[in-house]
């Protein structure tokens, strides 16, 4: 029967519906839905509501009706999208390789990055301009920065940290604090939060980076949630979890931003002869963001030629290679690792100055999630990946604010869906970074 | 003293239910080397069905305790069950044998998403339930001060106890066992020997997430209250627990949740019970550097 099956659809070929065996996918559909039924009507039917006794149970039997009626028509549908994709790819056998998305940016990168950059920069004076959409662009180029300096720990050095929400909080508490306590301008704090959080780095990096992979992460994802309930627990220093309000805002080389500004300095406006607009400072924020981004783009991407960002890539592919080779493991490891924790320093205190408050509710383990998500879906080690991944995850869900319940629910399943489909991420073609000869042997190094 | 057995019950009590789940992360970790970060949701999953299963009971009327407990019991693990076998299915089955990075980051999308969907189900708000064993017994007294003991602890700590015999008995002696335990050190070799890989993994996690289903039970029961966050939590300590047992460990689960039970709450009884997680996680990280296969594991050698 199944051989029999196979001649057939050689035969046809392509055409679509021939083939397929349908009672089959029927009763596979049908199981998938019973599964679901199962699954569903304890969860999702029957929900529980406060009674004055205790709990009270209320049916909803509708929603258990969609998610089995959704369970059985898209395993249906899935059911025959693979057997079509079988029989083309027996038809379409070695006629031509699968279009490698990867492979095309990474051609095209050299193009594509000026226009992305082009396209940023212009942002702010193009008419669709509005606060709004600078809010999600300064929100999604905080994620593009904070993905970037991750890629460092994980795509170069291939570090797994889960933690990296930790150094992100320290940079954002460092400037609120600094600023509270002594009445230093940003520009003086920025460099300090960022040392601060390269500090932190250091000092959880040096004990546990000779650990491997999954125990790693779980280190720094334990790091990650001492770190917030210090900040939680803390009163004198953090005020816990009221946290730190009034943090002052960025001024533009000392000009500030405010309507009608003290006697002793001028504002923006009145500098420049503007009419003021709170647009100002949201534009300054704006590019403020971008050039700390630009910076560590441009960062990673030099560092990369250099000894110690070679080091990191071959400690990545083979570790024991390395230390035989004289590579000192940790010493590299740890340099990744606090660069890394300086660029989540710098975006925190973007972040404490943007917002003006800070709590720990804002630095959770979904932070660190979301930003290693953006990395790996991005694909590893790719800078446009980041880009990509940030502008889809962060302004993609942004998009479905008013859906606000759903938001995350469908952020989980993107993740799992995306991972499915692509384990090494959207744009995950890397070509070596070295090679010997100009034969073009070795196209995927990773 | 007094106080010391008191925490030290307590501490006894709290590690038997990280122990329960410890287990699912440790056996998962032990036969496909990944870290199931939805587990932790499993369990609170285990706990929801409880709860529902429960409150479904008192409204048809079966109100004999014994009997009800028995009953939720069954359909909690059957169901968090069909939930453990369909989280893997979905999420991790399609990235067998892909990079290391990506059955990581799926499960922690597959965390995210089941959170967010009990959250949506069934309200962000704390879901209380009403004790349904109370009483116990009073081992010591002086003073004012009595160190009791209560009925739910103590069916915490004989049924995690015989949860352990017999799991520890089906892994040693039935074919089930042989097979996971052949897949465990070789999953190539094992399907060369006629052992059917995806099945062993898909009752794996069967198993993981019955287990977690009776830790959700009782701690819905022994705490009284749940939400959709408990996972969260409970599934990082108990991940804690399975690395300082050492991972793939089946005795070195139950030790190492032992362990961080007691040491959370002699924390909080002697210092200060804000900083009970950093006391966890700072064991976690001593432990880690001192002896990075934990307590009970077995040092992994290094092969080019």
């Amino acid at each position: 029967m199944a051989t029999e099956n196979r001649t057939t659809q050689q035969g046809v070929g392509q055409t679509a519906l021939e083939g397929l065996d349908l009672p089959a996918i029927a009763k596979d559909s049908f199981m998938a839905a019973v599964l679901v039924l199962a699954l569903a009507v304890p969860i999702i039917g029957l929900r529980t509501v406060p009674a004055p006794q205790g709990l009270d149970i209320e049916g909803r039997w509708t929603g258990v009706a969609i998610a089995v009626a959704a369970a059985f028509a898209g395993r249906f549908l899935l059911n025959i999208w693979w057997a079509q994709r079988r029989s083309r790819q027996r038809a379409a056998q070695l006629a031509a390789p699968a279009l490698d998305i990867g492979a095309y940016v990474q051609t095209f990168a050299k193009y594509i990055g000026p226009v992305l950059i082009v396209v940023a920069v212009a942002l702010p004076w193009t008419p669709f301009a509005s606060r709004y959409v600078l809010d999600v662009g300064i929100l999604v180029l905080t994620y593009i920065m904070l993905g970037w300096g991750l890629n460092i720990v994980v795509g170069l050095a291939g570090l797994l940290d889960l933690g990296y929400v930790a150094f992100y909080a320290v940079g954002a508490y460092s400037y609120a604090l600094i600023a509270q306590y002594f009445d230093w301008s940003f520009w003086v704090c920025l460099p300090l939060a960022g040392g601060f959080a390269a500090f932190f780095g250091i000092l959880l990096g040096f004990p546990v980076l000779r650990l491997r992979g999954d125990y790693l992460a779980i280190v720094t994802l334990g790091f990650g949630e001492i770190v917030r309930v210090i900040l939680l627990n803390w009163y004198d220093l953090t005020n816990g979890p009221d946290g730190v309000s009034k943090i002052p805002r960025p001024s533009f080389f000392g000009l500030p931003f405010d309507r009608s500004p003290d006697q002793a300095s001028e504002s923006f406006h009145g500098f420049f002869g503007l009419e003021y607009s709170s647009l100002h400072r949201i534009i300054f924020l704006y590019y403020l963001i971008l050039v700390l981004a630009m910076v560590t783009n441009l960062f990673t991407l030099r560092i990369r030629k250099l000894p110690v960002g070679r080091a990191w890539e071959a400690l990545r592919e083979d570790e024991i290679a390395c230390r035989s080779l004289g590579i000192n493991p940790t010493n590299t490891k740890l340099t990744a690792f606090a660069i890394g924790a300086m660029f989540g320093g710098f975006a925190g205190s973007f972040f404490a100055t943007r917002q003006g408050f800070i709590s720990p509710e804002s630095f959770t383990f979904v932070e660190s999630a979301v930003i290693l998500a953006i990395v790996v879906l991005g694909g590893m080690g790719s800078q446009i990946g980041v880009v990509v991944a940030s502008v889809l995850l962060i302004g993609g869900t942004e998009l479905f604010r008013e859906l606000e319940e759903f938001r995350m629910l469908a952020f989980g399943a993107a993740m799992v869906l995306i991972m499915i489909w692509k384990p090494r991420g959207l744009l995950a073609h890397r070509d070596p970074t070295l090679r010997l000869g100009s034969a073009g042997v070795g196209k995927e190094a990773t | 003293m007094e106080y010391f057995v008191q925490q030290l019950i307590n501490g006894v009590t709290l590690g038997a239910i990280y122990g329960l789940i410890a287990i699912g992360y440790t056996m998962v970790y032990g036969i496909i080397g990944m870290i199931n970060f939805a587990h932790g949701d499993v369990f609170m999953i285990g706990a929801f069905i409880a709860l529902i299963s429960l409150s479904v009971l008192g409204i048809v009327g079966i109100t004999w305790v014994p009997l009800a407990l028995l009953i939720v019991l069954i359909i909690a693990m059957l169901l968090t069950a069909a939930y453990g076998w369909t989280v893997e299915r979905i999420a991790y089955r399609p990235l067998r044998g892909s990079f290391r990075l990506a059955p990581l980051i799926s499960a922690i999308g597959m965390s995210i998403f089941l959170q967010n969907y009990v959250q949506i189900a069934q309200g962000a708000r704390v879901k209380p339930l009403q004790p349904v064993i109370q009483g116990g017994v009073i081992v010591m007294e002086k003073g004012d001060f009595t160190v009791s003991l209560s009925y739910m602890q103590m069916i915490i700590v004989v049924l995690t106890i015989a949860l352990m015999t017999a799991f520890s008995l089906l892994i040693a002696k039935t074919v089930l066992g042989r097979a996971q335990r052949a897949c465990e050190q070789d999953r190539v070799m094992a399907s060369l020997l006629g052992i059917n890989v995806d099945r062993t993994i898909s009752l794996t996690f069967v198993m993981g997430a019955a287990l977690a289903a009776v830790a959700g039970m009782m701690f819905l029961l022994y705490y009284g209250v749940i939400d959709f966050f408990i996972g969260f939590l409970a599934g990082i300590k108990a991940f804690t627990a399975a690395v300082l047992g050492g991972i793939g460990s089946l005795p070195g689960a139950m030790l190492g949740g032992l362990l961080i039970g007691l040491i959370e709450t002699f924390w909080s009884a002697y210092f200060t019970i804000e900083y009970k997680d950093v006391a966890a996680f700072g064991v976690l990280i001593l432990v880690l550097v001192f002896r990075p296969t934990g307590l009970l594991g077995k040092p992994e050698v290094e092969k080019v």
